[in-house]
């Protein structure tokens, strides 16, 4: 069962073939094999999940069904969810109940989706790799020593191994697109305001994004149609007709105009990563494509900007966990200010400290001008660079990353290291447009993700191209051993 | 510019993020190392750039000043540390 794309299961249901209680026990016993060596949830639901389920099925009985209605799906652990733990990965919120639903769950939830769990993440979603999480890594079941990427590498782990179909996910610098691509499968960022962020614990307010992660574009459709929506209770959420983004996924891809940055094929790029996105490309032209060398001049500067700017807002947004109203509190604080120090002190990890320090300097008196409203401008030129690019071009591709998965603990002493990793996935986030990563093909053993990166509203159009690569290859169907 | 134990510190404080004595080294390092990352950036001439905040560029939206919200205090509080009579405890603040 668990070989089936959401798409398939979908009309399975529908077919009465399968019920969703079975499909769903089918799953939850998959989870509780294999949870313990990929560690990819932090909190299982069975009891809601078969609740669910069951609700589910009378309603397909009923035939007041949708899609979605049955299927399984997980939830990182940064989207709220009502009455169940919501930890963000971080011992500052173990203890965090949390007393409402996020935007995307309460409509997923309307979807008829069952929630199996809430997925394994890099603390506050700081991280490329799920090892800053409070309860341990996730681990890329391609191969268990490796890291699944981060920050949803929880979720890209899950959906890897197919303990779940699908999984939400949230991107703030790459972190839907790189642990899909490390783990092989389908992840979309959408453009920046369509997903509400009610309920999506906030790291980088005007980066942050929700968005899907599954095995196939057609799946990642489905679910993108039910995540996207105006919210009023979202002040940066975007109110636009609202679009079916499975409509166009059989569209030719004849006429396409393929911008490929000189920027992003340097020496520093794994050879056999090159070789597998160079194939990709080719499929694009041989279906009717044409290649075309852009240039982004501003990619280099990306990296400092997102790491002034991404740090400066979470040092604001994570200002709120203080021990007094939820989460971790200090035993005995002496004072109030020792109250929010050692909370503080004691609940955060040490890369969100990190990042907590230089967004607080980036932010005082006397370096604002020269950090922070410097690196808001570099975003612009940024920004621009794509503006510029994509009038020539209809999209731009490239590796979504620079390597492939590495080692538990390799980049864990060098944060520089891993945050040079980030370097193809941040500008997407500071430009605010969407890009999807897409499976294509295996360096040795390990899975190679194609970006491809689009015009502000241009999710359609991503989802029809990766679709149309995904009938002429099966590099999304590949199953790590042992998971199959 | 390299960062010194008092800078660690100040930031930390305006951080409300307790440090260690043996931890300070360590952030020193890591931070200035980041910091060096981040000074590419400078070299930029962006006198007239105006800075984007926004990605999009679409200001934060407005609503009328009307009540929307109810009283859920009690169901909030379930999840505090300590509470009383529907304030929340801390340590004296006022001498």
């Amino acid at each position: 069962m668990h070989r089936h794309t959401l798409a398939e299961l979908s009309r399975l249901l529908n077919a009465r073939k399968i019920s969703s209680e079975e499909l769903t026990s089918h799953y939850l016993d998959r989870t509780s094999r294999h949870n313990p060596l990929l560690n990819c949830y932090i909190t299982t639901t069975p009891e809601l999940a078969l609740q669910q389920a069951r609700a589910a099925d009378r309603s397909i009985g009923k035939a007041t069904n949708g899609p979605l209605t049955g299927l399984p799906v997980a939830h990182k652990d940064i989207f709220c969810m009502d009455g169940i733990r919501t930890s963000c990965g971080s011992k500052m919120l173990d203890n965090f109940i949390s007393p409402y639903n996020a935007t995307v769950i309460e409509k997923l939830n309307a979807a008829g989706m069952v929630t199996l769990g809430k997925t394994n993440m890099d603390e506050f979603a700081m991280g490329s790799s799920t090892e800053t999480s409070y309860y341990g890594p996730a681990t890329n079941p391609w191969d268990s020593n490796r890291v699944p990427g981060g920050s949803s590498g929880g979720s890209g782990s899950a959906v890897a191994a197919r303990l779940v179909p699908a999984a939400t996910g949230t991107d703030t610098g790459g972190s839907i697109r790189q642990p899909a691509a490390l783990c092989g499968i389908t992840g979309l960022k959408p453009t920046y305001g369509l997903v509400s962020r009610y309920g999506m614990i906030a790291f980088a307010s005007s980066l942050d994004q929700g968005g899907p992660m599954a095995q196939t574009a057609e799946d990642s459709a489905m679910l993108l149609n039910a995540m996207v929506g105006f919210d009023k209770n979202d002040s940066t959420s975007l109110d636009r007709q609202p679009e079916d983004y499975t409509a166009k996924l059989n569209n030719p891809v004849t006429g396409l105009k393929i911008g490929i940055p000189k920027q992003y094929f340097s020496d520093n790029l794994d050879q056999q990563t090159a070789t597998c996105i160079q194939n990709a490309v080719r499929e694009f032209e041989l279906a009717g494509g044409s290649i075309h060398d852009i240039d982004l001049p501003n990619t280099h500067l990306s990296i400092p900007a997102y790491y002034v700017i991404a740090p400066a807002e979470a040092s604001s947004n994570l200002s709120r966990y203080d021990g007094v109203r939820f989460g971790y509190r200090c035993d005995n604080p002496a004072d109030i200010s020792d109250l929010y120090c050692r909370s503080r002190g004691e609940g955060f990890g040490k890369e969100v400290k990190r990042r907590i320090m230089i967004g607080t300097y980036v932010l005082s008196a006397g370096y604002y001008d020269a950090y922070y409203l410097q690196a808001q401008k570099i975003r612009r030129l940024i920004r621009d660079d794509f503006q510029h690019a994509l009038k020539q071009v209809d999209v731009i591709m490239g590796p979504t990353t620079p390597m492939p998965a590495f080692q538990l603990n390799e980049l864990l002493d060098d944060p520089v290291s891993m945050y040079l990793s980030d370097i193809f996935t941040v500008s997407a986030n500071l430009a605010g447009l969407p890009a999807i990563s897409i499976p294509a093909g295996f360096a040795g053993s390990l899975p190679v993700g194609l970006q491809i990166i689009g015009d502000y509203f241009s999710e359609s159009r991503l989802l029809n191209l990766a679709h149309q690569y995904q009938q002429r290859t099966d590099w999304h169907t590949r199953i790590p051993g042992g998971f199959d | 510019m390299p960062l010194d134990g008092t800078d660690i510190k100040s930031i930390a404080w305006l951080a409300r993020l307790a440090v260690l004595e043996d931890e300070i080294a360590d952030y020193q390092r890591e931070l200035g190392t980041i910091l060096g990352l981040v000074t590419q950036m400078q070299a930029i001439e962006t006198g007239a750039i105006v800075p984007l905040a926004h990605p999009l560029e679409i200001n934060a939206r407005l609503r009328q000043d009307e009540i929307t919200e109810s009283d859920q205090r009690y169901k909030y509080q379930q999840i505090a540390p300590e509470t009383d009579q529907g304030y929340y405890l801390v340590p004296r603040v006022i001498e």
